[in-house]
């Protein structure tokens, strides 16, 4: 079972020493952070703190905006056993998130107004901010456009058929027409089903020595290059999920520098992990897009460097027990990453200084609010405070037994890790995380 | 010497076990050619055969080696094989389990199922076919048959002919053909061909899309059977023309002026991969095969469930 979060109002709070970096602002030096009331009400190298107000020493700390996810799966409605919005909510906030966007593969889908509110209405029992993203198209069938108007109205901030491609070029050209009068962006899971078949892991050397089908990363360019072209023709905004191809990234460069309007994000596992670590056929190594060669996880990180890749987002996809705990072809795809997703940041590319902190920060905080047009969090004297502290030398151990996740299906259980949460501060509350 | 209670495939078993694993097989087919064929040796074991995809041959072969070991075994079939009964598996295992056995020979049609098996149970496992992963007692089979032909594996050459990406029977061949010193080589329709597989199995493996290249190359053939759903699965055009460009007939090889030892792991699709007439032929080794089939098993079931080469012997 998950753990319960207690999070506890905390309208007065002064954060001193820690090192501050907003990316949005160019900050990166150790300052104090005084809150009143849930609002910055001053960011100085010295603040003398007020009687009342509780304070955190934070001279090991970093203090950044509250982190965002734009992609989980939070399965409500419909496979409430594996993951809710609530527990969804808890892990995340774990894992140092305040704000979170659900896909809309639920069942049913996320495709109609009354839904986006039932699960915006969820969200507001919690410290961290949910924005639903909508289906693209009735069902996710790919056969007609969801009410766009409508769904942003309830409050959906992107349209998606995440789980597949929206189906044909005609769709998602009308889907980013029609989207676009609202300034919101297609997210494209990019996967040509005709070539990805029935695969369970990446096509290549690995995939030839194990004996299981193989999905080829041409699945995932052939979309992107798709969905660039009708993306310069309508003038309309691209998003590409999940990432991980060296082609895709390529194409994704290629498409900014003829200045079409698309983004991308890349997941921790597919930066982390190549299709090696499917040798064994444990079913926690089966993702979709699947993990990739060893060149593909270099030119990825290459992409978030020259920040071809904007964003960080997990893809966290819960899935029980039950259904992960048999032969490789015959499990669901997805592994869970809300609470395992700073830690590999910070240890993968932060502290081997592939990215700097503040650009690692910005992948998820600035970027993805940025390209949902969300106001940002940022650590400036009048704003709302939306905050997370951290370590980013403190090793632990991933103990899945501990998530706040429902579900456990992580490749990275025992792993040692530095960057651990210490708390979090958002909707005048906070969180400090116990296992620190 | 054996190095693990299980048998999983052949990639990474080293020379040394492959060695012992044929040369006990040996012994073990001169048991079987005694007027009572059968020894006391696992008297005692209890062995269950998992078969989760039909294959009678492997299944039966598997059988009579327990019976000639004197092993208590029972088998177990089902053909709700699909993929998609998933958890039929992990159920009928946590049953075993309970049943106190010592080993179990599982078939199955997904890559990896005794993997899977091996994480759950203490017994020993030994896969009698993963989906399109491995079959490695098919490949000692195999090997076993070309030693008693050649004599030595050493510099061998042997070319495997048909449906190289679907084909476990490949895969297991190739890791253990390579490891015991012979050249291999890979011949088939681009489309029935793996990704990158000098990358996979090793830089030094020949590939051939014309089977009469194959044919002047090699010392042996190992040809796979077709399956016939590969046609409408798109990956070729029709089986017509697969038997016209890929299908062995004599009258290739007396092109290719060669006397060729060809393999079959059966059943043969006759006229399609092989010609009916050269399945019988003189080139033929494929009954050879079936009866070293069972010394083979006997040899892994001996193994791994602790024995060695030296009490086998002395056993006799
Ligand atoms: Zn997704």
């Amino acid at each position: 079972m998950s753990r319960s979060l207690i999070t506890q109002p905390c309208p007065h709070l002064l954060v001193r020493g820690a090192r501050v970096v907003d990316p949005g602002l160019g900050i990166d030096q150790t300052l104090d952070v005084l809150i009143e009331n849930g609002v910055i009400k001053q960011v100085a190298p010295h603040i003398q703190a007020p009687y009342h107000f509780e304070m955190i020493p934070a001279a090991e700390l970093v203090l950044t905006p509250g982190w965002f996810d734009m992609h989980v799966h939070f399965r409500e409605p419909g496979r409430e056993d594996e993951e809710t919005v609530l527990t969804g909510c808890a892990a995340a906030l774990a894992g140092g998130f305040t704000g979170v966007c659900p896909m809309p593969n639920t069942s049913p889908a996320t495709d109609k107004a009354e839904i986006v509110k039932a699960i915006i209405a969820q969200g507001r029992q919690t410290m961290v901010d949910v924005h639903p993203i909508a289906a693209a198209t009735k069902g996710r069938e790919g056969k007609e456009p969801t009410e766009i108007a409508e769904l942003v109205d309830a409050g959906a901030v992107a349209f998606s058929d995440d789980g597949c491609s929206v189906r044909t070029a005609e769709l998602v050209r009308r889907v980013m027409e029609y989207a676009g009068m609202y300034q919101k962006p297609l997210i494209e899971h990019a996967e040509d089903e005709s070539l990805s078949l029935k695969g369970a892991m990446n096509e290549g050397v690995i995939a030839t020595r194990l004996g299981l089908p193989g999905m080829p990363a041409i699945a995932e360019d052939i979309i992107v290059a798709r969905d660039l072209l009708v993306a310069e023709y309508t003038g309309g905004r691209l998003h590409i999920a999940h990432l991980s191809s060296r082609r895709a990234v390529e194409l994704v460069r290629w498409g900014k520098s003829r200045g079409i309007a698309v983004t991308a994000e890349v997941t921790p596992h597919h930066f982390t992990l190549n299709h090696e670590a499917v040798i064994g056929f444990a079913t926690n190594t089966k993702m979709n897009p699947p993990l990739r060669s060893p060149e593909d996880v270099e030119a990825v990180i290459a992409g978030l460097q020259d920040n071809t890749i904007d964003v960080i987002a997990t893809d966290h996809a819960p899935h029980s027990a039950e259904e992960k705990n048999v032969e490789y072809a015959a499990a669901p795809f997805g592994i869970i990453g809300l609470e395992t997703a700073m830690g590999l940041i910070i240890s993968r590319l932060v502290l081997t200084k592939k990215l700097s902190l503040s650009q690692a920060v910005e992948k998820v905080t600035v970027a993805p609010r940025r390209i949902l047009n969300l106001p940002q969090a940022e650590i400036k004297v009048g704003q709302p405070a939306n905050l997370t502290l951290f370590s980013l030398e403190k090793k632990w151990l991933v103990d899945k037994s501990k998530f706040y996740s429902k579900s456990r299906n992580t490749p990275f259980d025992g792993w040692q890790l530095a960057g651990k949460v210490f708390g979090v501060y958002h909707k005048g509350q906070w969180w400090a995380n116990p296992d620190f | 010497m054996i190095v693990s209670k299980h048998l999983l495939g052949l990639a990474g078993v080293r020379r040394e076990e492959i060695s012992i694993i044929l040369q006990t097989a040996q012994f073990f087919k001169e048991v079987l050619n005694r007027p009572i064929p059968k020894v006391p040796t696992l008297r005692g074991k209890t062995i269950v055969n998992l078969f989760f995809e039909n294959s009678t041959r492997t299944r039966i072969s598997f059988e009579l080696a327990e019976k000639r070991l004197s092993a208590d075994s029972v088998s177990f079939s089902t053909t709700g094989s699909s993929v998609a009964k998933g958890e039929t598996l992990l159920d009928t295992v946590r049953n075993l389990e309970a049943m106190k056995i010592d080993m179990v020979v599982i078939r199955h049609s997904a890559s990896g199922a005794p993997h899977f098996l091996a994480t759950l149970i203490d017994a020993g496992v030994i896969n009698a076919g993963d989906g399109r992963h491995e079959h490695p007692t098919q490949a000692l089979l195999d090997m076993m048959t070309l030693l008693d032909k050649f004599g030595t594996l050493e510099g061998l050459k042997v070319a495997i002919v048909g449906d190289i990406a679907h084909s476990r029977v490949a895969r297991s061949n190739i890791h253990g053909l390579r490891t015991m010193g012979a050249k291999v080589a890979l011949c088939g329709p681009a489309t029935l061909l793996p990704r990158e597989p000098r990358e996979a199995f090793g830089n030094d493996i020949e590939i051939f899309t014309n089977v009469d290249d194959a044919i002047r190359w090699a010392d042996a053939l190992n040809v796979l059977r077709l399956q016939l759903e590969r046609q409408a699965g798109g990956l070729l055009p029709s089986i017509r023309e697969y038997a016209n460009y890929f299908g062995i007939t004599r009258r290739r090889l007396e092109a290719a002026k060669r006397d060729l030892v060809i393999m079959h792991p059966g059943p043969i699709n006759r006229g399609v991969e092989l010609e009916s007439e050269l399945a019988d032929s003189e080139f033929s080794v494929i009954l050879d095969q079936v009866t070293n089939g069972v010394a083979v098993r006997m040899a892994v079931l001996y193994l791994k469930s602790g024995g060695d080469l030296e009490v086998a012997n002395g056993a006799g």
